[in-house]
């Protein structure tokens, strides 16, 4: 007995035929952003991962980009899909500047234009899969926030996304203090990046840490941090608990 | 203006090069009831006339707020006023909505300005016959917009627009230089004055005249009828003298920065650029 099938509208993007026009799992991803406020603006640090599954497949992925004059883009997740937000962003800030005003979109409005992309692709059952995060300095007021593939949107003075909010948002929250100095915020940003690569398997040992200020970005050559593989409990792992496999 | 075979259409040129359903179009704004703004570097304040048809009605609401940051006076077709302060209202709102920041008025006067053009290059439409008085808050400050029919815009220190506002721009004309500096109700007075002489000889009360105030940490909204009749009272504008309203002459309206500049001769065509 069928009564009163719902039956999708043939544009939808639900059903068997339309999975081709819809974004269903990512494909090259890129793992943790770390960001925070300090006493000039805004750092932020990204490895330059992209892994292919289990893979980790390219090492020069630049996940952080200038947007305008005075934000900071940083990305996790689906590659292409972060490359698809740089074009649109590409055009709204052609069209802001195209005004030839006085005014020009400052890092709030940009974070605030990616949460209604995010969440609009949300409803189309079509997201964009990344976890953003935008930073950046206008009229001296520093701005740090955060947008997901599902639209959840928040400020706040340090942010990640993915492993970051597991390993790095706790030591964040014990050690982050107002008006931090570019150096003391910068050996807070490795200290979260070594143990992101220490326990992310995605994370590779290769990064670069992005700096914006009223005066505009600048990017770090990549680097690596130095490791210690030599404690004891990474020696013989399997000492307190000995596993099944 | 007296009628010609060139103007039954707003898309026929006249040999002269004018467009004459434009002109009519701010014949039309010319009719309506005053309307005035001023402002200073922090503050503009928008005032109007407001006459009602008889004792048994109300006033017409000629004054609108936009947003918080911007308001508009109009003087002309009232109807099109309303119509386009609800496009402002959405353009406002939608801005809002995506970018959680106010909209610049220097944005929304350009896009107000490109709407009325439209109606002067369709054959099926006709101008909007309503000019607007915008006053609003962007990055750069307070400004103060006059948009007319014809599409044009221009920024204005001070400006006046409809029936008698040419007794106000002379008033306007002899004290501008001064409003940038200053304070909010030295501003109001000045726009009560200028209200005034658009009356001639008429007494100034509140219950004739609507303003409204916006600026740098003060969200638009209209002054209520006890605050204005109070400042009227205080300023003693009601006894106080200024000599007769000047003869129309062919002036311009005062602008201060501005790259175009309007002028309303009788001979010349009222939107040279």
């Amino acid at each position: 007995m069928n009564f009163m099938a719902s039956k999708q509208p043939e544009n939808s993007l639900l059903g068997p035929e339309a999975d081709s026009q819809r974004t269903l799992y990512p494909y090259v991803t890129g793992t943790s952003v770390v960001a925070l406020k300090y006493k000039d603006g805004i750092l932020m640090a990204a490895d330059m991962g992209g892994s292919y599954g289990s893979t980790l497949r390219y090492k020069s992925v630049e996940r952080m980009k200038p947007i305008g004059k005075h934000s900071l883009l940083g990305a996790s997740g689906e590659i292409s899909d972060f490359q698809e937000i740089l074009h649109y962003l590409d055009e709204l800030i052609l069209y802001d500047n195209m005004w030839d005003d006085g005014n020009s979109l400052g890092p709030k409005e940009v974070h605030n234009y990616l949460t209604r992309v995010m969440y609009n692709r949300r409803n189309k059952f079509n997201p964009l899969w990344n976890s953003l995060v935008l930073g950046g300095v206008k009229n001296g007021q520093k701005y740090l926030g955060t947008v997901s593939m599902i639209g959840v949107n928040f400020e706040d003075n340090h942010v990640a996304t993915g492993f970051g909010n597991h390993l790095a948002r706790p030591i964040l929250r014990q050690e982050w203090h107002e008006n931090l100095s570019f150096e003391d915020g910068v050996r807070l940003l490795e200290k979260c990046m070594r143990v992101l690569l220490y326990r992310d398997r995605s994370a590779i040992n290769k990064l670069q840490i992005a700096k914006i200020t009223e005066e505009g970005m600048t990017i770090s050559q990549p680097y690596s941090l130095k490791t210690y593989w030599e404690f004891s409990a990474f020696a013989n792992p399997a000492q307190g608990a000995v596993g099944s496999w | 203006m007296f009628r010609n075979q060139y103007d039954t259409d707003v898309t026929t040129w006249s040999p002269a090069g004018r467009l004459f359903q434009v002109e009519y179009a701010m014949e039309a704004v010319k009719q309506g009831s005053a309307a005035i703004g001023l402002r200073s570097k922090t503050h503009i304040v928008l005032g109007c006339v407001n006459k009602a048809n008889s004792e048994l009605s109300s006033h017409q609401k000629k004054i609108f707020k936009v947003d918080d940051h911007i308001g508009v006076a109009i003087a002309g077709l009232t109807a099109d006023g309303r119509v386009l302060s609800r496009y402002m209202r959405n353009e406002c709102i939608n801005y809002s909505f995506t970018y959680e920041s106010p909209l610049p008025v220097g944005r929304l006067v350009v896009q107000l300005a490109d709407k009325a053009q439209v109606c002067t290059q369709r054959s099926w439409k006709r101008p909007y016959g309503v000019g607007l008085l915008v006053a609003g808050l962007d990055e750069s400050g307070a400004h103060l917009y006059y948009n007319c029919p014809s599409g044009n815009y221009f920024e204005y220190q001070a400006f006046a627009i409809g029936s008698r506002s040419q007794a106000a721009k002379t008033y306007l004309e002899r004290r501008f230089e001064n409003f940038a500096d200053s304070s909010r109700d030295d501003l109001v007075k000045d726009a009560l004055m200028a209200i005034r002489e658009t009356l001639q000889g008429e007494t100034l009360k509140s219950s004739i005249c609507t303003v409204a105030v916006v600026g740098v940490g003060e969200s638009f909204h209209i002054l209520d009828q006890e605050t204005v009749q109070q400042m009227i009272n205080a300023f003693d504008i009601v006894g106080e003298q200024e000599g007769p309203a000047a003869e129309p002459d062919a002036a311009a309206g005062q602008e201060a920065a501005v790259d175009q500049g309007g002028s309303t001769g009788e001979g010349a065509a009222p939107m040279d650029i």
